[in-house]
């Protein structure tokens, strides 16, 4: 039977060893996806296009699709998610409606997103008849983003302190002015860390484009043709280790692995910390 | 306003009412944004709760529920090696992930020094910022050879794998939620169990632990829900074979593997699509009755 003390100490090196654990896995996880794809991301391979038969295809159309479903996706729900955020924070008083939508937006954060992705597939892609393409996977994504938008958008303006906006009322503007003037560039800080972290999410999404996005891209690199096939990295990657048929597609694998950790550390750590400093700083 | 005309009083005076204006319009513009959410829920529980119930035209709920024969070119569509195969995966996740996600919470709550607590937060980040695909990509060439090379199994596919890599895809989860709240439970509390003598094992075991366990079960539910809806890493090591699994370590498949491998083989309005699509209502009815779960122990740690 142990004693107390030495329990103590048997639970005390237990949790060492499970946080030690969590932080050399997520080491080993980097070093390996990186040691593996860095020495194939050279200007041809990021830049040059994908083959479907023919070894040394590059990632050129997956690569821009990516970001330029991103941009698109953010700039469709920014603004609802923003106007969503400020009414839960700044207007809603505890009424039914409130609650009603407060539980909509947990409940959109938890729908999986192979559901999003059918959904999309059923209004986008049918019904629409917008087929596999960069519109319908934009629209679809936005699905996504906005609840984890809203989310982070509610918290960074509540974080604004009271006094500032008693202080622009006081002084005889409206509460919109307020909000516009003095609400929105307090909490800024707050939300672009949120767009970040929700963007490195988007970037690596997956399911949601498969039935959306499509598998395929345009004939043209850089094609901001919204109607073109919408193939993203990551659902190449899905694609090539699942149906893929270029000789060549383990080092293609390899490439795609450690560009989407290297665009997910970009915003994770060189974006997202260095603002979540910055607000600190304000609030 | 003193030394202006009368063309700069009524200018003003527009402009106040603009102003006005503005802020009503602004009042129903966020409104209409909020209402929004509510309405593309429901838009979303419509369109594919149509689609999927339509085929309960060509088949019997029983027979998808609990039939495991699963042959769409022969009209057979039981879904029941689906349903086991989620269930079963995300047990194992739950299973291996819900207590490395807790000791990594009170590790970062109590034990770690501020030096590690500043990085094992943004490590915890960047678990959850990983991408599926990646993970399943790890999973494919890192964790079946190892099973293959050192437990001889044929392939390494099946409900062992996905788990596995679904546990460290959904332990952050628990982590970041029970740390919080173990961080929220009061230290008066704590101080007084330690001022009785107790050790901070005894301490963490009989006070904070029971005291912050609304806070973990909500942690571990919101994991669940990610766990049963995971699809890429899960599509990618399952094995994707229609049959009701034996072992952890036979290839079966899940119910969004499934919705991945076969959505793109169907014709869109047929029965074998609109089974898919029933198979995605189930995970979104699934997800939403975890939410209402959630909701519930929320309730209890306010009133607590």
């Amino acid at each position: 039977m142990l004693t107390p003390k030495s329990a103590d100490k048997c639970m005390r090196t237990l949790f060492w060893g499970a946080g030690l654990f969590i932080l050399a896995l997520l080491a080993a996880f980097l070093i390996y996806l990186l040691a593996k794809g860095l020495p194939h991301l050279t200007p041809a391979f990021l830049f040059g296009k994908s083959s479907d038969i023919m070894a040394g295809g590059g990632i050129g159309g997956q690569l821009f699709n990516s970001f330029y479903l991103l941009l698109l996706s953010m700039v469709i729900s920014l603004p609802l998610a923003v106007g969503a955020g400020i009414y839960l924070a700044e207007y809603a008083r505890e009424t039914y409606l409130t609650k009603a939508i407060r539980l909509s937006v947990e409940s959109l954060a938890t729908v999986p997103s192979i559901v999003l992705g059918l959904f999309g597939m059923i209004l986008f892609t049918t019904q629409l008849h917008l087929g596999f393409s960069i519109a319908a996977g934009a629209l679809t994504l936005v699905l996504l983003n906005l609840p984890m938008l809203v989310r982070v958008t509610e918290e960074a303006i509540r974080t604004v302190p009271a006094t500032y906006e008693e202080a622009s009322i006081a002084l005889g503007a409206t509460k919109w002015q307020t909000i516009c003037r003095v609400v929105l560039p307090a909490a800024a800080p707050g939300i672009m860390t949120g767009v970040t972290l929700t963007a490195g999410r988007v970037l690596g999404e997956t399911a949601i484009l498969i039935f959306t996005a499509g598998t395929t891209t345009s004939r043209f690199l850089f094609d901001p043709d919204v109607t073109a096939g919408g193939e993203t990295l990551a659902v190449h990657l899905w694609y090539l280790m699942s149906a893929g048929l270029v000789p060549d597609r383990e080092a293609i694998s390899d490439g795609i692995g450690a560009t989407l950790i290297l665009a997910i550390l970009l915003f994770n750590l060189l974006l997202a910390l260095p603002l979540r400093a910055l607000s600190k700083r304000q609030g | 306003m003193t030394g202006r005309n009368n063309t700069t009083r009524t200018d003003a005076k527009s402009w106040h009412r603009r102003q006005l204006f503005f802020d009503k319009a602004g009042a129903y513009g966020v409104i209409a944004c909020s209402v929004l959410m509510t309405i593309l829920l429901f838009s979303i529980i419509f369109f594919v709760g149509r689609q999927g119930l339509l085929t309960f035209q060509a088949v019997s709920p029983i027979d998808f529920f609990f039939s495991a024969k699963w042959e769409p070119t022969a009209g057979a569509f039981g879904a029941a090696s689906f349903l086991a195969g989620s269930l079963l995966t995300t047990l194992v996740a739950i299973l291996l992930g819900a207590p490395l996600g807790l000791a990594g919470a009170i590790y970062l709550a109590q034990v770690a020094p501020p030096a590690i607590k500043k990085i094992l937060r943004p490590a915890v980040d960047l678990y959850v910022a990983i991408p599926s695909v990646v993970y399943g990509y790890m999973g494919l060439t890192l964790l079946l050879p190892f099973l293959r090379d050192n437990l001889g199994l044929p392939s390494g596919f099946g409900i062992f794998s996905a788990g596995v890599v679904l546990a460290i895809m959904i332990f952050p989860t628990v982590l970041s939620l029970s740390a919080d709240a173990i961080h929220a439970v009061p230290s008066p509390l704590e101080e007084g169990s330690i001022a009785l003598g107790a050790t901070w094992w005894q301490t963490l075991r009989h006070i904070t632990l029971p005291a912050a366990a609304p806070g973990i079960t909500t942690g571990i539910i919101l994991a669940m829900a990610r766990a049963v809806g995971e699809t890429m890493a899960v599509e990618m090591l399952i094995g994707n074979t229609p049959q009701l699994a034996t072992s952890l370590f036979q290839p079966t498949a899940t119910l969004t593997s499934n919705i991945v491998v076969e959505m793109g083989n169907t014709p869109f309005g047929s029965a074998w699509g609109n089974s898919l699509f029933l198979m995605a209502f189930v995970l979104l009815i699934l997800s939403l009755f975890l939410i209402l779960l959630v909701r519930h122990f929320s309730a209890r740690k306010e009133a607590a």
